[in-house]
C-alpha cells in the first residue's frame, strides 16, 4: 500500500501537552515536516520559548534549547554567531516575544540576526490562564482584562510582522494562520521559505502565525477556528509584509 | 610567544588574555569601569582579523548574557564584562547557565552601588556574587585576583573551570584592578581543543548521533527534586576541588589575622607591614576563591583575632564569622562609596584590635 500520509521523521511519537483545538500542535508539525522536506535533521537547532510549547520538549528527535523568557532572540543571536551553518529557529509566542522580550526580538531584527522566528500569536497567555497579552485583541476578555482590553488601560494590540518589516535587518515577514487546512498549506509554504532563505545566509526571517487557543478564549475548537477569521485577520491582516527574495534573485543574477 | 613583560591596563590585559585563552566570541554592553574590554575585543575584530573574533554589542546586559547562554550551547567559548548594575540585570541568566550547565564566563568589575551608584572601587556585590544572585538554589564559580597578573591566568583558566564543572564562572575584579596599568606577563595562547560534544550536550545539529536538548524546565516535583539534588553535588564537587587562598606571615604564628580580597588586599598587605614593623604580631589572609568560600584557611586559628578588611559594609566578614570558632574574635573594618583607606589607615585599624 502507498503511503499517502505520515508523521514527520523527526517526531519521536511523545504525546504533546496541547489543548484540543490548540494551534501549537499544527505549527510544531509544519517544522517538522519542513525540516524532513530540506533534509535539514543534523543542522537543525530549535529555540523554545517560555509558553505552552517549551514543555514538549521531547516531541522532536533534533537538538534543542529551552530559553529564557523572551530571550530567545539572544540566546539565538549567540548560538547562529557561534555556528552561522545551523539552521536556528526561534519559537516564540506573543507573551514571550511582544511583551517580555521585546528588546531581544528587535535588536536581533536591527543586527539582521540570520535564523528564522516562529511567532505563534494567539492574542493570550495560555500557559498562565487567559491572561492579556500584547496582541489581546481590544475589547477581548483575558482574565486581566475582565469585560475586554481597554486603550486607556492597556494600549493597542502589536502588530509584530508590519513592526519588523520596518527593520532593514528582515529579509522576509508573513503572517499566516492555521485555522483551514488551505491556510495551514500557506503556513507551511512561509515557513519553508523561510528556512531556505536562513539556508541561503540572509537576515531575519519571521513568520507570524495567528494561532487558536480555544481554552483560553473560552470557546469550542470549531468557533476558535472561524474567531481568526472573524476577528483576528482584521487586526492582523495575512499575506506577505516584506519580501526581499527579488532583490536577492537579481543580486544572484548580477553575480552571474 | 615573548615572555616579557608588557605594561597594560588591567581591563585590557584581562581581554587579551581572554582572546589567547581560546574566547573569540564577547557579548558587551558598555558600563564603566568595564568599557575598555569590549572596546579591545571590538578592536581585536577589526585589527586582527585571524583571530576570528565575534563582537556583538548587545542591548541590554539582559541580553549579553543570554547571548553568552547560547554561544555556550553551541560550544563556543564565550563572555561579558559589566559592572554592579549590567551583573544584576545578567542574574536571571546567571540562574539559567547554571541550571543549564552552561559554561559562560561573566567579569563582574565591581563599582559601589547599590543602584546606579558612583564609579570607584568597591567590593559590594560579594552577597550577589557569592550567593548565587538569581533565583533558586545555586552557585558559580568566583575568582578575585589581586594583581592584574593573577587576573589574566585567572581570566584564562576561568574558561577551563567553566567546561571542567558545566557551570557559569565569575571572574571579580574592580574599578581599582580594571583602569590600574603595571607590568605583566601576557599569558600564552592555550590549545583550545573544542569541547567535546558529547560531555557538554553541545547544540550543533544531531548529526551522527542523538539529539541533545538543555531545558531547565522542571518535570513535577520528584524530577525537580532530583535535578536540583544532582547541581548541589555538583557545588559540593566545586567546594571540595576549588577553594583557594593565599596567606602571609601566617607561619609566625600572628596573633592578628587580616583577611582581604581583590585588589584592596594589596593594599591591606602594606597595612600589615606597616604594623609588624610597630612591632605587631599580624598576618593576612586573601581568599582568592569567594564561592567556594576558603574556610580551610581559618583551620587551627583558634584563638586569633581577626580583621576583615572590606570595601562594603560587611560582607565577606559573614564568611569568616562561619569559618571560625569563636565569631567575637572577628572584627570589621569597612569603607563605602569608592572611598579605599591607605595603608596608614589600616594599620591604626590593626592597632586597635585588642589581643587576647
Amino acid at each position: 500500500m502507498k503511503v499517502v500520509y505520515e508523521a514527520p521523521k523527526i517526531n519521536t511519537g511523545v504525546p504533546t501537552t496541547y489543548c484540543g483545538g490548540c494551534g501549537h500542535g499544527i505549527i510544531n508539525r509544519l517544522i517538522a515536516e519542513v525540516i524532513d522536506e530540506m533534509e535539514l535533521k543534523e543542522k537543525a537547532v530549535l529555540l523554545w520559548p517560555i509558553g505552552c510549547s517549551c514543555v514538549n520538549v521531547n516531541t522532536m528527535d533534533i537538538d534543542q534549547l529551552c530559553c529564557l523568557h523572551g530571550r530567545g532572540p539572544a540566546s539565538g543571536t549567540g548560538m547562529k554567531r557561534a555556528n552561522p551553518d545551523n539552521l536556528v529557529i526561534v519559537y516564540q509566542g506573543d507573551g514571550d516575544m511582544v511583551s517580555e522580550g521585546m528588546a531581544e526580538i528587535m535588536h536581533a531584527a536591527i543586527r539582521g540576526e540570520k535564523f528564522t522566528v516562529i511567532f505563534v500569536n494567539n492574542a493570550i497567555y495560555g500557559m498562565t490562564g487567559a491572561q492579556m497579552a500584547p496582541t489581546t485583541l481590544l475589547g477581548q476578555n483575558a482574565s486581566t482584562a475582565p469585560g475586554g482590553r481597554q486603550v486607556i488601560n492597556s494600549g493597542y494590540p502589536v502588530k509584530m510582522a508590519e513592526l519588523l518589516a520596518e527593520l532593514p535587518g528582515t529579509v522576509y515577514s508573513e503572517r499566516v494562520t492555521v485555522n483551514t487546512p488551505a491556510n495551514i498549506i500557506k503556513a507551511k509554504k512561509a515557513i519553508k521559505k523561510a528556512f531556505e532563505l536562513q539556508m541561503k545566509g540572509e537576515g531575519m526571517t519571521f513568520v507570524e502565525v495567528l494561532s487558536m487557543c480555544p481554552t483560553g478564549w473560552s470557546m469550542s475548537p470549531v468557533k476558535a477556528c472561524e474567531w481568526v477569521d472573524t476577528n483576528m485577520t482584521e487586526i492582523f491582516p495575512l499575506g506577505v509584509v516584506k519580501d526581499e527574495t527579488e532583490g536577492l534573485k537579481q543580486q544572484e543574477e548580477a553575480a552571474k | 610567544m615573548s615572555k616579557e613583560a608588557v605594561f597594560m591596563q588591567g581591563n585590557q590585559a584581562m581581554a587579551e588574555a581572554a582572546i589567547r585563552g581560546g574566547c573569540k566570541m564577547f557579548f558587551g554592553y558598555p558600563i564603566t569601569p568595564s568599557s575598555e574590554v569590549p572596546e579591545y575585543y571590538a578592536r581585536v575584530m577589526v585589527e586582527r582579523p585571524e583571530e576570528n573574533i565575534t563582537y556583538i554589542q548587545a542591548e541590554t546586559e539582559c541580553s549579553a548574557f543570554n547571548m553568552i547562554a547560547g554561544a555556550a550551547a553551541a560550544g563556543h567559548r564565550s563572555m561579558t564584562a559589566t559592572a554592579g548594575p549590567g551583573f544584576s540585570l545578567g542574574q536571571e541568566a546567571m540562574s539559567y547557565m547554571s541550571a543549564a550547565g552552561l559554561p559562560g564566563v561573566v567579569v563582574q568589575i565591581m563599582r559601589p552601588g547599590p543602584a546606579d551608584g558612583e564609579i570607584l572601587p568597591a567590593q559590594g556585590d560579594y552577597f550577589q556574587i557569592t550567593r548565587g544572585g538569581g533565583h533558586g538554589d545555586y552557585y558559580t564559580l568566583a575568582l578575585a585576583p589581586w594583581s592584574i597578573q593573577e587576573l589574566v591566568e585567572i581570566m584564562q583558566e576561568s574558561f577551563v573551570l567553566a567546561e571542567k564543572y558545566n557551570n557559569p564562572v565569575v571572574v571579580v575584579s574592580d574599578a581599582m584592578l580594571a583602569k590600574l596599568r603595571e607590568s605583566v606577563v601576557l599569558p600564552d595562547y592555550t590549545d583550545n581543543e573544542a569541547a567535546p560534544e558529547e560531555k557538554h550536550n553541545t547544540l550543533t545539529g544531531a548529526k551522527g548521533r542523538k539529539r541533545h536538548l538543555i531545558t531547565t524546565c522542571g518535570f513535577g516535583a520528584v524530577q525537580w527534586n532530583q535535578f536540583n539534588n544532582d547541581l548541589q553535588k555538583k557545588y559540593a564537587e566545586i567546594a571540595a576541588n576549588e577553594k583557594r587562598y593565599e596567606s602571609y606571615f601566617m607561619d609566625e604564628d600572628p596573633d592578628i589575622v587580616v583577611v582581604a580580597f581583590g585588589a584592596y588586599s594589596r593594599v591591606c598587605l602594606s597595612g600589615v607591614k606597616m604594623a609588624r614593623e610597630a612591632g605587631l604580631k599580624v598576618g593576612m589572609i586573601r581568599p582568592i576563591s569567594l564561592w567556594p568560600f576558603p574556610d580551610n584557611a581559618f583551620e587551627g586559628l583558634d584563638g586569633k583575632q581577626f580583621l576583615v578588611c572590606e570595601l562594603n559594609a560587611g560582607q565577606m566578614v559573614q564568611d569568616v564569622k562561619l569559618s571560625v570558632k569563636n565569631k567575637d574574635d572577628v572584627h570589621f573594618f569597612g569603607m563605602l562609596g569608592g572611598i579605599v583607606p591607605t595603608p596608614k589607615e589600616i594599620c591604626a585599624e590593626i592597632q586597635k584590635v585588642e589581643v587576647k
